[in-house]
């Protein structure tokens, strides 16, 4: 018997059960992909934002505000890249710059520390590339840029760590109240738990509806992105949004915490909740509306890669995160943009809400230290002489692009939560990740994968079940 | 210890060993490649078709026989040589900053430098092809690489994008293992590949070869499952109206080369408008110094121009740091 088990392994179920793992209880996260992090929070815009744009008195605007603060010190005690850096909201003309007053005073109203509107000139010398047509913009220096992915796979290691469990590969068909607790079932077993967690994103109202009446749908919302090169590092020095005008939410401009250029997203409304597909019209939308920002036109040609994310959008326009009207049963439905800049603020709230319920006390001995990941790309010159000389695995390159070496990927494959597929091994040290796409590299990491998991070398798989790279050997 | 040499020659491809050869006649003692791979002759080593040195040798090698002629005389000549040590970094000064798997951290000094790191192939996300990114999309490069050198098969069912000389070449490499190749489809009105490998790789095996024709969308969720073709327009963009699928587990992607010169280009190095490194005409960069040879100046189709590329860089490198003494 658990006593908490969470349903869905994105950053949100990740950082619940982080937290919950500093206390005495027996956690456990199930996760229906094979490896964590592979919804929403693997495809987004990955600004932590500074919390202007919610509502105030909304779930959004009390979680983004709080979480936007927590990402500064939870990103160092669980490692993983976070960057402070300032949002922009760009005004091109009165209307606009009415627009951006009126965050300023409703980011006030949240609590959103360090707000100031710039005038053109002040613009200017933020970004010395902005368009001549730019009137002024909020600076929110309280904003950030994460890896999404790397903040969820970190926290669920952390919790790993200090004891929790982790289901992956198994999908939740039913949940049935039964007593005091709730038997969870899945594609292949049945768990107990006397409290369970519904995190499963863009599937949380599914989730919700195995045990009460329906109360909210969730519309599955598509955007579309493209990643330019670190060539353009310096173009553009801040995270730039336009403001919402007729054509939509505005699409923005960031770069990433890899050097990179995000442009996007679009939004479309899709009828299937997996399907990441990009198409012509919305990368279309996106190179034409990314394009307004800047003096001289988007380097597109420059693009690595394109990629899309589905947005849980829920009928109640908020955030449900809380305890629901059924005892033992929590959930962090809905949790569309700014999701991720909550995540922290959410899973904390929400383990000292279930300990609290559950009577449970801290542990001792928790730690909130997860052991660093070495990053030879980022490291100093000695740091590097030293790595290589404790291990010589850190002086064999293998992705060239991102220099990442083979160090850096046994190490996440062999750590809690580790890598099991050749995604999981881009999304834990960057393999693959740059220009080249892979194309050096990944046959190399598909022979480490297999060495490390003792397994043959046309079972290393890309990412889920059914997607192995190889299809047999040459006779 | 690895000690600084005169000429530090960065790649050890046909246009390295060339260049580190001729430098060597040309009186420099002291020379050094740094190769990232666990092998010198770089893409020749992946091709296992022949094609290769009827200019240099007079005779029809395979590539692996190309480069083994080329590694002897090295042997020959005693030039020394690192592998698996990719060079990271490049200072506008010539500092040579690279990371070897038996010598560590290196920082070198060399009077002169040759870059001859080749090229990479554009990758799917380049070329950003509407549709899904499931396993089973993948270069034509990174497919001969699993098939030639490791030993495994990536695909059975093969619709290929492209017809640059690399999809040419494994349309029928494929075939003669056994996969089914459906066709190759060119964007442009005519094959970018050479007319030798169109008619043995394609013609002689049956595969259609359809020109003005491009992937619309990419399907599949884990796998790949097939594919939308369709014809474009004067605009090159696809007509839909006209589209169809194909069933596939595999797109294998020929879509061109890029030369590979962050390296230099970030030291300050001035590039040229098709994406080479810009060179004068004794092959010196705008950084003095700094030379370049081989696919990373420009895509050559055959390796003998190549291999002649970096003799010459060699030679001008060699009077380069003999000039400054
Ligand atoms: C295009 C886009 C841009 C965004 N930009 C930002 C941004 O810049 N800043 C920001 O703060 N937020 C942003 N967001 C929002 C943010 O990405 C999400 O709020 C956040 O990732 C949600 O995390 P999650 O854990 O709730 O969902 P997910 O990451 O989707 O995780 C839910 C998990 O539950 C699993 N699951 C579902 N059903 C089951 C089941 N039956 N059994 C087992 N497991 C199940 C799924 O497989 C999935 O892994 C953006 C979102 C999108 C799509
Ligand atoms: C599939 C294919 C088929 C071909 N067929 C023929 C044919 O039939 N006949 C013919 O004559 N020619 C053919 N060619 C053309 C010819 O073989 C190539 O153009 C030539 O070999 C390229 O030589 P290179 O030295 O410039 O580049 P490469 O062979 O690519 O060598 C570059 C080397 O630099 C190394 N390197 C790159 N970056 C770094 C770094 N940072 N640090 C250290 N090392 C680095 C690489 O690992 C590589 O070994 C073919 C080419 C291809 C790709």
């Amino acid at each position: 018997m658990e006593d908490v088990i969470i349903i869905g392994g994105g950053v949100i179920g990740c950082m619940t059960m982080r937290y919950l793992s500093a206390y005495k209880l027996k956690v456990s996260l199930i996760e229906s992909h094979s490896d964590l992090a592979s919804g929403a929070t693997m495809a987004n815009s990955a600004i932590v934002h500074a919390g202007y744009d919610p509502v105030p008195g909304t779930q959004k605007a009390y979680f983004n505000v709080r979480g936007a603060e927590l990402y500064k010190t939870v990103s160092r005690e669980l490692d993983f890249l976070y960057k402070p850096l300032a949002s922009l909201v760009v005004a091109f003309n009165g209307d606009e710059m009415e627009h951006v007053e009126k965050l300023y005073h409703r980011g006030l109203e949240n609590g959103v520390p360090d707000l100031h509107i710039a005038n053109q000139a002040e613009l200017r010398e933020l970004e010395p590339n902005i368009s001549p047509e730019a009137k002024g913009a909020l600076v929110a220096a309280s904003a950030g840029i994460t890896e999404p992915w790397g903040a969820a796979i970190s926290a669920a290691e952390n919790a790993m760590d200090n004891g929790a469990g982790l289901i992956l590969g198994e999908k939740v068909i039913g949940i049935e109240k039964i007593g005091e607790g709730f038997v969870v079932r899945t594609d292949k077993k049945e768990y107990k738990a006397r409290t369970v967690v519904n995190a499963a994103g863009v599937y949380s109202d599914k989730i919700h509806d195995m045990l009460l009446p329906p109360a909210f749908t969730i519309t599955p919302r598509l955007g579309q992105y493209y990643l330019l090169d670190r060539k353009t590092v310096g173009l553009v020095n801040h995270t730039l949004f336009a403001c919402p005008s007729k054509v939509g939410k505005g699409v923005l401009v960031s770069p990433s915490v890899h050097d990179k250029l995000l442009v996007g997203p679009d939004a479309k409304v899709v009828a299937d909740r997996d399907l990441t597909m990009t198409d012509a019209e919305g990368l279309a939308f996106v190179r034409e509306n990314a394009g307004r920002f800047l003096k001289d036109p988007l380097p597109m040609n420059l693009n690595i890669r394109t990629f899309a994310g589905i947005r849980p959008t829920p009928s109640t326009d908020d955030f449900m995160v809380g305890k629901t009207e059924m005892p033992g049963f929590y959930q962090a439905a809905g949790v569309e943009s700014p999701g991720l800049a909550s995540a922290p603020a959410i899973g904390s709230y929400l383990a000292d809400e279930i300990a609290r319920d559950l009577g449970a006390e801290k542990k001792s001995d928790f730690n909130p230290i997860r052991r660093p990941q070495i990053r030879l790309n980022r490291l100093s010159e000695a740091e590097k002489r030293e790595w290589i000389g404790r291990d010589s695995r850190y002086a064999s390159i293998v992705c060239k692009c991102e220099k990442v070496s083979e160090a850096e990927i046994v190490d996440a494959i062999h750590r809690n939560a580790g890598a099991t597929t050749v995604k999981g091994v881009k999304k834990r040290v960057g393999a693959g990740f740059g220009r080249c796409q892979g194309g050096f590299c990944q046959p190399v990491v598909v022979n480490i994968l297999a060495r490390e998991l003792g397994i043959p070398k046309d079972q290393v798989k890309y990412d889920d079940e059914g997607s192995e790279i190889l299809v047999g050997k040459v006779k | 210890m690895v000690k600084n040499p005169e000429l530090l020659i960065v790649g050890g491809g046909s246009a390295g060993m060339a260049a580190a050869l001729s430098a060597r006649k040309s009186g420099i003692q002291d020379i050094l490649i740094l190769e990232t791979d666990p092998y010198l002759g770089g893409v020749l080593r992946q091709c296992i078709h022949t094609g290769f040195g009827l200019q240099t040798f007079g005779e029809d090698l395979t590539g692996p026989e190309y480069a083994g002629r080329y590694q002897d005389m090295m042997e020959e000549e005693k030039i020394p040589y690192l592998l698996n040590t990719p060079v990271l970094e490049i200072l506008p000064d010539l500092t040579v900053l690279a990371i070897s798997r038996t010598e560590g951290y290196l920082e070198l000094h060399p009077k002169a430098i040759v870059a001859a790191t080749g090229c990479r192939e554009r990758s799917a996300g380049t070329i950003a092809i509407p549709g899904t990114r499931p396993a089973g999309v993948l270069t034509a490069g990174t497919a001969q690489r699993y098939i030639n050198i490791e030993g495994y098969h990536a695909g059975r069912e093969v619709v290929i994008l492209g017809s640059g000389d690399i999809g040419l070449i494994m349309a029928r490499r494929l075939t003669l293992e056994g996969a089914h190749v459906k066709c190759v489809a060119e964007l442009m009105p005519k094959s970018g590949g050479l007319t030798r490998n169109i008619v043995q790789c394609l013609e002689d095996f049956d595969i259609p070869l359809l020109l003005s024709t491009t992937v619309a969308e990419i399907h599949g969720k884990e796998r790949v499952t097939g594919v939308t073709l369709a014809p474009v327009d004067e605009n090159l963009k696809p007509i839909l109206e006209k589209s169809w699928y194909v069933a596939c587990d595999t797109l294998l992607l020929s879509v061109g080369l890029v030369p590979e010169t962050e390296l230099f280009s970030a030291a300050g190095a001035e590039i040229e408008r098709g994406n080479g490194l810009k060179v004068d005409e004794k092959l010196m960069t705008s950084i003095p110094g700094l030379f370049g040879c081989g696919n990373v100046v420009k895509v050559h189709d055959l390796v003998d121009r190549v291999s002649r590329q970096g003799e010459l860089a060699g030679r001008y490198a060699a009077e380069y740091i003999l000039g400054g003494k």
